[in-house]
């Protein structure tokens, strides 16, 4: 690990005064925040990010910043609270299961009484060009030097929302939750708070991989709001090489609200097979006002892998995505709302 | 026996391999400037200042001076006195470090010192209390819970905090909660019956 100054932030606002500066992304800012540090020291310790301070925020009041409340307007998640605290939220597992699934579902207990939220969704790919610097090519941690992983060994990389520049996928599980009910996210900045709807916070790679979020330099996520719902009748399903603690080679977040038979209102989102979380609205209008069976399953896992693109070792990932999700909206309908 | 013996001539297991590391490293340190140079990386800046770092382990506050890079697990390994804790991944992926942080079971590999100040330590070497052994270290003991050894103390770790967290009401559930600890020599199944024979007893102290 090279040296770097250690900075135990007192409150949010110092901490944002001290990390903002010009950099090219958040990530590419010499000044980083410390919260669980379970992505952030790794890629450390590979040498893949190289801050030269880091400002420890994982101490700010958790008051504050670590509770998990019910609002007026829905649930609000502070961006400190740890992955194993809102996976076992009684509130939220009662109300809002795919939420606390997606959380216990992910990591091991470890890392869950590690890692804070506002973290989880920052969480970088998994793929190993991007990790391992002994490789020259990656758009993503060294801009402009190419991709290996294009014609390389892509059995885990992403089918949904590539480029010619970057396949890597996006490896959160939480997100797909968070995405498909409509969350924002409370973003502190350098002028102030603001307010960004999740599915604005990720970018795909496009020209420039290297840039991952929407996010200035110095912003720090400080809360997540869910807006209310009828969600009792959700649940995130992963698919993975091993049953536990490993990241998805396919999963689902599903959300129903139905009326008697039909679909009232569908929520989806699709993880392990694109380059960020992934929502298809077109799949859930396809299913609005029908029956939830195996025929119309089919039909809007269809609409929702509609796009991807396959490379020599992942193929694999279009049928079993598409089948990840028919499972995932046949058992989400037999639950109780 | 033999234990009493090396020690009174100043000589025991852990001496013995930190005498011979000193060869290794002398041995490998050409290598290592050839590395370097190779991948033509930018000088480091000067050594960062020492800073000092006041933890409390196993119920006794300890001071040290220490690099900002120094995880929990190299303090408790290489300042502590406290090789109890095991270096394996060194990634946070094995589990063979798992120590209690305000009674959280936590990857102190992935942890820096600097960040735990204020926090409660507890590692293997203060799970036992005055000579005898926590249930969960006996129940890995009747139950032939290891082979090689490496990974028991973050096995049995995280299986005290397995149990104290409700996660012990069948073995798919021990399973589960204890994915986060690698064992190489797979002596799983009776990891799982060691947890199930403590967890009843736990409950008691």
């Amino acid at each position: 690990m090279r040296p770097f100054a250690y900075i135990r932030a007192d409150d949010a606002q110092s901490a944002v005064r001290h990390a903002s500066g010009v950099a090219p992304s958040h990530i590419g800012n010499p000044v980083q925040y410390l919260g669980g540090g379970t992505t952030l020291l790794d890629l450390m310790k590979l040498d893949v990010m190289q801050p030269t301070t880091l400002i420890d925020i994982s101490t700010l009041d958790p008051a504050r910043y670590g509770q998990v409340e019910k609002t007026a307007g829905g649930v609000r998640i502070g961006a400190l609270s740890r992955m194993a605290d809102v996976a076992s939220d009684p509130m939220l597992v009662r109300d809002y299961p795919v939420v606390t699934e997606a959380l216990w579902l992910a990591a091991s207990p470890q890392l869950r009484n590690m890692a804070r939220v506002g973290g989880n969704v920052l969480q970088r790919t998994r793929c190993n060009y991007f990790r391992d610097p002994s490789f020259a090519q990656c758009n993503k941690r060294n801009p402009s030097s190419g991709c290996s992983a294009l014609d390389g060994y892509n059995r885990s990389h992403a089918i949904l929302g590539t480029s010619e520049q970057c396949i890597a996928m996006y490896p959160g599980d939480w997100a797909q939750a968070l995405i498909a009910l409509d969350t924002t996210v409370e973003v502190l900045g350098n002028n102030g708070a603001r307010v960004v709807p999740f599915a604005a916070l990720h970018r795909q790679p496009g020209q420039t991989p290297d840039v991952e979020t929407s996010l200035a330099p110095g912003d720090l996520i400080t809360a997540f709001v869910i807006p209310g719902g009828p969600w009792r009748r959700s649940l995130y399903r992963k698919i993975r090489d091993r049953e536990s603690y490993e990241f998805a080679l396919a999963s689902a977040a599903v959300a129903l609200d139905l009326d008697g038979d039909l679909v009232r209102e569908a929520r989806i989102a699709i993880g392990g097979v694109a380059t960020v979380p992934w929502r298809s609205i077109a799949a859930e209008a396809f299913l609005r006002g029908k029956r939830v069976n195996e025929a119309n399953a089919e039909a809007a896992a269809e609409i929702a892998f509609a796009g991807a693109q396959t490379r020599a070792h992942n193929a694999y990932k279009l049928p079993l995505g598409k089948a990840t999700l028919v499972r995932a909206l046949l058992e989400a309908k037999e639950l109780s709302a | 026996m033999t234990d009493a013996i090396d020690r009174t001539r100043g000589l025991n297991r852990r001496s013995f391999l930190a005498s011979g590391a000193v060869t290794a490293a002398t041995v490998g340190a050409a290598a290592t400037m050839t590395t370097v140079s190779a991948e033509a990386r930018p000088p480091a800046a000067a050594p960062p200042a020492r800073m000092p770092i006041t933890l409390d382990i196993n119920g006794r506050k300890r001071h040290f001076q220490l690099d900002p890079r120094t995880t929990l697990l190299d303090t408790l390994r290489d300042h502590a006195g406290l090789p109890g804790s095991k270096k394996g991944c060194d990634q946070g992926q094995c589990g063979a470090c798992t120590v209690h942080i305000d009674g959280r079971r936590t990857l102190a590999c992935l942890t820096l010192a600097a960040a735990v100040q204020n926090a409660r330590i507890v590692t293997i070497e203060g799970l036992g209390a005055d000579g005898t052994l926590h249930p969960m270290q006996q129940a890995f003991i009747d139950n032939d819970a290891f082979q090689c050894g490496y990974c028991t103390p973050g096995q049995i770790m995280s299986a005290v905090a397995c149990v104290r967290e409700g996660h012990v009401s069948n073995d798919h559930e021990i399973r589960e909660y204890m994915s986060g600890n690698l064992c190489r020599c797979a002596a799983y199944p009776n990891i799982v019956a060691a947890i199930r024979q403590a967890a009843p007893q736990m409950d008691k102290i």
